[in-house]
């Protein structure tokens, strides 16, 4: 099993349901968040201006800095893939925040970091993910890349993909759809 | 701006009662919410739900309000029944939650008071006070000048109940902003055409559609739900977008054409579209043999608004007008120009609003699967009570000989009747406000100042300490959507749906229901008979069991849908009878030959910007609602100012950087408030600004919203009255910028 | 082609716009950290060179300073934490991956001969402080720990048993210095995501400024000509090793990709040019380098002027590459 995000940049319109979402079923502090939109404009108005969002969160990486400079293990890899903190092993020494190249983590108020789980508790219920179920456009989806069925790996092999700074050599799995 | 009867009040030190319980509330909740770290499945197996639809837009969304095993609102998600929703709510009815855990809530009612030194306060006062209060001044009015020198102002699902105390009053001068401030020239437009208004959700069959034009109408940015929905799936589909707007908006971002615009040139476009399609004879000309009056005055009418002469006008490539005339013929009659919604511009919008429908039926797009489907929906019977007193004159008498084709009341036509040089004969001495701002949503505020100083009782139900509540002689703290109940929704979509709203929860504070308000104002005011029942329960309830479903079912299902056993498209090549004087689409509209205006939609030049100066534009942005979210804790997080887009050539000439902090000033002078911070972007035109409406907030009683960002409203000085139909045209409005804080300047509050 | 990027629903302290996590804490406990190594290695090399009565400063009365800023580093260390209740969740896992699970632990470790060193030599401290300055008012405190330890059976028996293995402890002393110098680098360069640091040349560039650093606290410390003049070549040493790394590392990241050239820009002509350039460059290598010289051949320089730019300039080294560490990125956007 590997669970995967695709994002299509096509079809987001930076709405920020995918945060507000994310906030209300996790119960992130207001001022922090596990998600955030991302506007890219590029080009020269009016012939060459173009723009897309993009939703990012933890890239839940295959091959994860965060996890290794741990130094008490509270930061590890679950069944999937998915990159979770175990609030009571975690010093907050930021190492992890530190090591993560997309800025993913973030300190809780409370001491300990936190960072988008992949919703691991709804994912364990057959359900999707609060930002891919809330999101109006469709442009969130999830899904288990091993099976060839999940409508992650029709995404990702339909269309074309790129990830963010593949040359941190994360290997994440959080793919934009362009 | 001086007030001298009404002085603005500052509810400020306001109750500290209340303020204490609401923090303690708050503060319960939001440990609750930090001391859970991790979700225990265990606990949210003891989570319950509750039907409502959402209320932070119009759009009324169908939803599930979930609460935890200690009754405290955790979620609100979309119903997967509901059409307007479809399992989704959009990211303002997702943060709704945060409207009920907003501390600075209004928590009693307040009346305005007079102390010692002379100096006007609020002072708290239980319900059953401000109510009394209320009613004896409604009272007076009715005896010194009649029932009918009053208006109500009102938008959102309080607006029902308003008008039903106030008919039963004895008076039908209500009116909302949604109308002359938004839809009403697409209204007007529209039914002169097709005999037949827009309505809310518009019909266009996106989701269906090949191609969908965009006039404007900022869809992403504009977050009605479902509408976001479907150019989703016509996204998936393949279709075509066209989208004229000065601003690569976000669906500008991704159409496969973009008319960026010169503001205010709109006519001459789409006159050149209908140029295209008939002089290329690309337009469905079966359907329109079929269907339309008026072809050939319209053909010799559009003879020479070649695309070259609108090139002319609104800077657009010649070949890109044709081109996508062609495009969207070519998927016709899967295609569509969307209505718009806030179609109140330029004072000759119906006229625009009317050019939109022609197209629409030359691409022979309504009534056809891709085009416009023709809505169904249920009629809810009201529950039944004495029939309302005839009053001895309406908003009709005051509007109808100016306005023509208005067909609801007209805010900005009561403004002006409120005014102490208005009529004796019709002159409104009392406000009665509820779910709209009015200072920050009706133009304009000079008119309204003077208005308000005319008026004997001005009352605002809110939920929130708005600016409005500030001019009130009693402002009444309304329980939000999650806490109350509310008539249903039945509005006409593809098929018929009724959605209901439950409380969640106790209402917090001293707030109470609309509901509740309006039927404790009319036994105060004796008219009990109108008011033969006691919960909203039994009103409800009666309702539905007329439809066929009961109170207790609809707490299950929340949405119900019913079957209207109408079709949505005109059956192919059939007759259709449309609802105009000649049963036909109206190309020519012979209602308009007859009351004077234009039978045909023209061109007319609006004022360009002076040099040194920029069209103001404003919008939305899809996190905020108006000028109504942007003190909700979750969507404050997304989005807490507006900045002012500035295309680099322009910022350029100013020295103006990103993050500059700047001030607008008008053309008549009038500065912003506040400042902003400028924002660079390629993805505006060098000859416009743009901002979001609803932001500048100047209460400081909304803790988060005060001092952010620059109210548009104040700015706004210029206003075209569209001539058909009374909506106050508010894009004839030039700015320019400020670097340093304004002295002496007249500056808006 | 000109790109505008726009962030919302996110301003999160110390992370947006750019990482500040880390601050002052950690680079004053990277400091500490190599020149508490550095002292140590000083210590036990010439003890095993049999310099031991002839460097006295060196090899004994220095011993006293790694104890105590070890401590004061690890108290740093775990002031710095955000959920510092459960600090004791370090001692009790050992990431093999996690520098800061191997500074931790070596940090740990070496705190036991970096006890016992001075404790050995407790006695010849003493006298050697007392000859120099009687008055000095460590020598009370310095004397109530001798007495403790000669107090208690276990700790005279474990302090026998270590002059008996002083060789091996020394030895062993000094790998454990030379992890915790290279640590001090390696914690940051471990960090991949950070493409300043990330660079095989921090592990032996923070190395040898940390040995820079204590061989500049020798020399300003030592009373003996001799030694004095052999730290001063030593750092003239070091501090060219320093600066020949320090242009490794730019011309490495010059020629690297497009984020390492960024990062390099940062230093050359970016915001931190200067800091760096005239700082650390100028006042913390080249300028003490060049007293040293002067020194060397008779000018009468006093020692501590070059030491305490040496040191500054370390301290002012660890602050620069911490925040400007932080401050590189990938395009992430
Ligand atoms: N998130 C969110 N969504 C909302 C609302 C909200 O408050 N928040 N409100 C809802 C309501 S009630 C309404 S009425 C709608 C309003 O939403 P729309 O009907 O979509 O809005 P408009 O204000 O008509 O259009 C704004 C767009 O018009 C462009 N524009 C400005 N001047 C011109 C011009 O001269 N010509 C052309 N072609 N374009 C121009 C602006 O650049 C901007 O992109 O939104 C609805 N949806
Ligand atoms: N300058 C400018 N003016 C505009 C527009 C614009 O874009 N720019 N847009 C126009 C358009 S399209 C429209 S539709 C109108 C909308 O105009 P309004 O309907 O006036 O919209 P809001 O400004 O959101 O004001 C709503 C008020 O109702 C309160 N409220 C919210 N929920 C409740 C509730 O449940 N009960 C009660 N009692 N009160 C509640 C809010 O606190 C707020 O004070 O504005 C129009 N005016
Ligand atoms: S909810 Fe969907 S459309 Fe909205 S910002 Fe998130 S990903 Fe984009
Ligand atoms: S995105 Fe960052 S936090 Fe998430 S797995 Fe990758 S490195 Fe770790
Ligand atoms: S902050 Fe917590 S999760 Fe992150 S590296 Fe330190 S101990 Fe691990
Ligand atoms: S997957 Fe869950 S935790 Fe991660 S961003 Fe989406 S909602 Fe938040
Ligand atoms: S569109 Fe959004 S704000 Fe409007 S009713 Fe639906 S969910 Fe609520
Ligand atoms: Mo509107």
């Amino acid at each position: 099993m590997r669970y995967a995000m695709a994002m299509d940049t096509r079809k987001c319109v930076g709405c920020g349901d995918c945060v507000v979402a994310c906030q209300t079923e996790n119960d992130v502090p207001f001022g922090f968040c596990r998600d955030w939109i991302v506007e890219n404009v590029s080009g020269i108005y009016p012939d060459t201006v173009k723009m897309h969002f993009k939703s990012e969160r933890c890239n839940h990486c295959d091959n994860t800095p965060c996890v290794r400079t741990c130094p008490t293990g509270a930061s590890h890899v679950i069944e999937g893939g998915i990159v979770k903190v175990t609030h009571d092993e975690c010093i907050g020494c930021g190492a992890c925040i530190v090591s993560c190249p997309y800025n993913a983590r973030y300190v809780h108020p409370e001491g300990y970091i936190d960072k988008c789980t992949f919703c691991d508790h709804r994912v364990a219920q057959g359900q999707d993910t609060a930002c891919v179920a809330v999101c109006p456009t469709t442009a969130l989806i999830f899904g288990d890349l091993d099976d060839e069925k999940s409508p992650v790996s029709i995404a990702l092999r339909e269309n074309e993909w790129y990830v963010l700074a593949p040359e941190a050599g994360t290997k994440p799995q959080l793919y934009f759809l362009k | 701006m001086k007030t001298t009867r009404r002085q603005f009040i500052k509810i400020t030190g306001m109750t500290a009662a209340g303020t204490a319980v609401a923090g303690s509330v708050i503060g319960q909740v939001l440990k609750a919410v930090e001391s859970k770290t991790e979700i225990n499945s265990d606990e949210e197996s003891k989570w319950t739900r509750t039907p409502t639809y959402c209320e932070i837009c119009f759009w009324k969304c169908g939803a599930w309000v979930y609460k935890d095993g200690e009754g405290k609102i955790k979620k609100i998600i979309g119903n997967n029944d509901d059409h307007h929703a479809r399992g989704k709510l959009c990211p303002r009815g997702t943060g709704g939650i945060g409207s009920y855990y907003d501390e600075d809530r209004l928590k009693k009612p307040l009346i305005r008071d007079v102390d010692k030194d002379g100096k006007q306060t609020f002072r708290e006062a239980e319900w059953d006070e401000a109510i009394d209060f209320i009613a004896k001044k409604m009272n007076g009015i009715k005896k010194k000048y009649g029932p009918e020198h009053m208006a109500l102002f009102v938008h959102g699902a309080p607006a029902k109940h308003f008008e039903h105390l106030f008919s039963s009053f004895g008076n039908e001068n209500h009116a909302e902003p949604a109308y002359a401030q938004c839809a009403g020239p697409r209204e007007a437009g529209f039914f002169a055409t097709f005999g037949s208004g827009v309505g809310s959700p518009e019909p266009a069959d996106m989701q269906n559609s090949k191609c969908i034009i965009f006039i404007g109408n900022h869809i992403g940015e504009n977050m009605h739900n479902s509408f976001v929905q479907e150019v989703s799936i016509a996204i998936d589909n393949g279709a075509k977008i066209i989208v004229v707007d000065p601003r690569l908006s976000t669906i500008a971002s991704k159409a496969t054409h973009w008319l960026p615009i010169k503001p205010s040139t709109d006519m001459a476009l789409l006159l050149a579209w209908m140029h295209v399609l008939i002089y290329d004879n690309i337009y469905d000309k079966e359907y329109i043999e079929r269907y339309a009056f008026g072809f050939e005055e319209l053909k010799e009418h559009v003879k020479n608004f070649t695309p070259e002469w609108a090139s002319g006008i609104t800077t657009l490539d010649p070949e890109l007008i044709k081109k996508s005339a062609h495009e969207m013929a070519a998927a016709a009659p899967a295609a569509v120009i969307h209505p718009g919604r806030h179609t109140t511009w330029y004072g000759d919008d119906t006229q625009r609003l009317r050019a939109i429908a022609i197209i629409n039926a030359l691409l022979g797009a309504y009534g056809r699967r891709g085009g416009m489907y023709l809505g169904v929906r249920k009629t809810i019977p009201e529950f039944p009570t004495v029939e309302y007193p005839e009053p001895k004159w309406t908003w009709k008498d005051i509007t109808k000989d100016k306005y023509k084709n208005a067909s609801v009341g007209v805010t900005n036509v009561f403004v002006d009747a409120s005014l102490p040089d208005y009529p004796k004969e019709h002159q409104i001495k009392g406000w009665f406000i509820a779910g709209t701002s009015f200072i920050n949503s009706i133009p304009d505020r000079k008119k309204i100042f003077k208005a308000m100083e005319n008026q004997e009782l001005i009352v605002v139900v809110d939920t929130m300490p708005m600016e409005m509540t500030g001019y009130a002689d009693v402002v009444l703290p309304e329980s939000t959507y999650l806490e109350r109940y509310d008539y249903s929704r039945s509005g006409k979509n593809r098929v018929a749906q009724v959605a209901f709203r439950m409380p969640a929860t106790e209402p917090l504070y001293n707030s109470k229901p609309s509901w509740w308000i309006a039927r404790q104002i009319g036994l105060k005011l004796g008219l009990d008979k109108y008011y033969p029942w006691k919960d909203f329960e039994e009103v409800l309830d009666w309702q539905f069991k007329q439809i066929g479903s009961s109170l207790e079912e609809m707490k299950l299902l929340g949405v119900k849908t019913m079957d209207s056993g109408d079709l949505i498209y005109i059956p192919e090549g059939e007759p259709y009878e449309f609802n105009t004087n000649t049963g036909k689409i109206e190309l020519y509209s012979t209602d308009f030959a007859e009351k004077g205006y234009n039978p045909l939609p023209t061109y007319t030049k609006h004022d360009s910007a002076p040099p040194g100066y920029y069209y103001f534009v404003y919008g939305r942005a899809p996190m905020h609602t108006f000028g109504r979210t942007q003190n909700n804790p979750y969507l404050f997080d997304l989005m807490d100012t507006n900045s002012v887009w500035i295309n680099p050539k322009t910022a350029q000439l100013w020295g103006i950087e990103n993050g500059t902090e700047i001030w607008l000033q008008n053309q008549d002078g009038v500065v912003s408030e506040f400042s902003t911070s400028a924002r660079i972007t390629e993805r505006i035109r060098p000859d416009s600004v743009y901002m979001v409406h609803g932001f500048g907030h100047n209460r400081n009683v909304l803790s988060r919203a005060f001092g952010k960002g620059i109210n548009d409203m104040p700015l706004i000085t210029q206003i075209k009255i569209d001539p058909i139909m009374g909506g106050t045209g508010m894009r004839n409005n030039f700015v320019t910028f400020l670097l340093e804080k304004p002295e002496n300047k007249e500056v808006a509050s | 082609m000109m790109e505008e990027l726009f962030v919302s629903g996110r301003h999160i302290e110390h992370i947006d716009p750019t990482l500040t996590l880390w601050g002052g804490p950690i680079a004053i406990y990277l400091f500490l950290g190599g020149l508490a190594a550095a002292i140590l290695i000083f210590a036990n090399f010439f003890f095993l060179m049999g310099k031991a009565d002839k460097y006295v400063m060196t090899v004994k009365v220095s011993t006293l300073i790694p104890p105590v800023i070890i401590v004061i580093g690890l108290l740093l260390l775990v002031a710095d934490l955000h959920h510092k209740l459960y600090f004791w969740q370090l001692l009790l896992n050992f990431r093999i991956e996690s520098p800061m699970s191997w500074g931790a632990w070596t940090l740990s470790f070496i705190m036991i001969p970096a006890i016992l060193w001075p404790l050995i030599y407790m006695k010849d401290i003493i006298n050697y402080l007392s000859d120099r300055n009687p008055k000095c008012r460590l020598l009370k405190t310095l004397s109530w720990i001798d007495g403790m330890a000669n107090k208690f059976k276990i700790v005279r028996m474990v302090i026998e048993l270590a002059t008996k293995y002083q060789k091996l402890m020394a030895y062993i002393t000094i790998v454990l210095s030379l992890i915790l110098g290279v640590y001090t680098g390696i914690l940051l360069s471990a960090f991949n995501a950070r493409p300043l640091w990330n660079t095989a040349i921090l592990g032996p560039l923070f190395l040898t400024s940390g040995i820079s650093t204590g061989a500049a606290l020798l020399m300003w410390m030592s009373k003996n000509h001799h030694e004095k003049i052999l730290f001063s070549k030593f750092d003239l040493v070091l501090i060219a090793v320093e600066i020949f790394l320090i242009i490794h590392l730019f011309m490495g990241m010059k020629a690297g990709s497009q984020v390492q050239v960024d990062t390099a820009s940062l230093f050359l002509g970016g915001q931190y040019t200067a800091f760096f350039w005239v700082g650390i460059m100028g006042l913390g290598l080249v300028f003490p380098a060049v007293l040293e010289i002067l020194e060397l051949n008779r000018f009468n320089i006093p020692s501590w002027l070059p030491a305490l730019f040496i040191l500054l300039g370390g301290l002012a080294f660890r602050f620069i590459m911490v925040y400007a560490g932080q401050f590189s990125s990938y395009n992430i956007l």
